[in-house]
């Protein structure tokens, strides 16, 4: 069980619903990894009404909570705009805020980023930063009112894994008692067990799933694997050692000549 | 009137965003609507006056990530 503004999930996976080959495949992968919560976006309609309602009718018949996303916005005033675009949309207070800072890696602008989540939160969003795993910027991020923290492990998409295993572990450190979510960069099944052994809350992917030979088989790999990760760090890892260290018990053993 | 709408350059007879909605053919069920970058609740499209140039921005649910 992990809690987002006070709201208890499950889960321990956020899964995207972008990019899937099909509807029909991202409502089995949905179904597939266990999710409870998928993010979603806003784009500008047509008037033709082309795709009109076939999408949301489909994700909430899922029967999950939505996460509306900022995607795409690259200064302080698009993303809040935007949230409030979707606030009304998707009736809901949650919001997973992008504030895009650098084209080529879509690193956030973590100055815009506290900026927007500052003035969010006090128009009572619930935010979700999408962030690096820089800890003085998440410090600046539960100052401006956030209750959760989303560092990225590796840049959108790029299936890299956790680049950077010690700052995401330090972030763990520092903010023990923040519910942590590692949002992109993730590519295998391994990759989010290991950030969950790290003791983060859960993670957040899309690509991974979606552009994978069987988007639905990966799905559940990956919400097997969530589920393992954070099993592991509740059972608390053995520390590497230096040196080898039998095993089999040494006293006792037979003697041959 | 001129008004860009979603990027595009329109020439509409409406002066209201509800009005300009109806005239496109949008249906406003599950739309947001957004008058020159700020955002204009469904409540307040009737009583929101367009003027010349004005860019309105008109979204709905898609896919994200």
């Amino acid at each position: 069980m992990v809690s987002f503004y006070g709201e208890e999930v499950q889960s321990r996976i956020l899964l995207g619903t972008a990019q899937y080959p099909s509807p029909q495949c991202l409502a089995d992968a949905v179904k597939a990894s266990g999710t409870e919560i998928v993010t979603v976006s806003l784009r500008r309609e047509m008037a033709s009404g082309a795709g009109r309602g076939g999408f949301w009718d489909l994700i909430r018949e899922l029967n999950v909570k939505v996460l509306p996303n900022t995607a795409g916005c690259h200064t302080v005033k698009e993303a809040v705009t935007t949230a409030k675009m979707a606030r009304e949309v998707f009736g809901t207070d949650w919001v997973k805020l992008e504030v895009i800072g650098h084209h080529d890696s879509l690193q956030p602008d973590v100055f815009g980023l506290v900026e927007a989540a500052k003035i969010l939160c006090e128009d009572g969003f619930k935010v979700f930063p999408y962030t690096t795993a820089d800890l003085m910027v998440g410090e600046k991020l539960l100052d401006a009112g956030c209750e959760v923290l989303m560092p990225w492990c590796a840049p959108i998409g790029s299936a890299r894994g956790p680049v950077d295993p010690e700052a995401l572990k330090a972030y763990r450190a520092h903010f023990p008692d923040v519910p942590l979510v590692v949002d992109a960069g993730l590519g295998r099944p391994s990759h989010a067990m290991e950030v969950m052994e790290y003791g983060f809350d859960a993670v957040l992917l899309n690509t991974a799933v979606a552009k994978a030979g069987d988007p639905v088989a990966m799905a559940k790999a990956f919400g097997e694997a969530v589920s393992a990760g954070r099993t592991a760090y509740k059972a608390q890892p053995l520390a590497p050692r230096d040196m080898a260290v039998p095993s089999t018990p040494v006293i006792g053993m037979a003697v041959f000549e | 009137m001129n008004l860009t709408v979603n990027g595009e350059d329109q020439t509409v007879s409406a002066k209201t965003l509800d009005a300009l909605l109806a005239e496109l053919g949008f249906e406003p069920e599950f739309l947001a609507t957004a008058l020159n970058s700020d955002f204009v609740p469904a409540e307040e499209r009737a009583d929101c006056v367009l003027n010349e140039g004005d860019k309105i921005e008109i979204l709905s649910p898609r896919q994200g990530g």
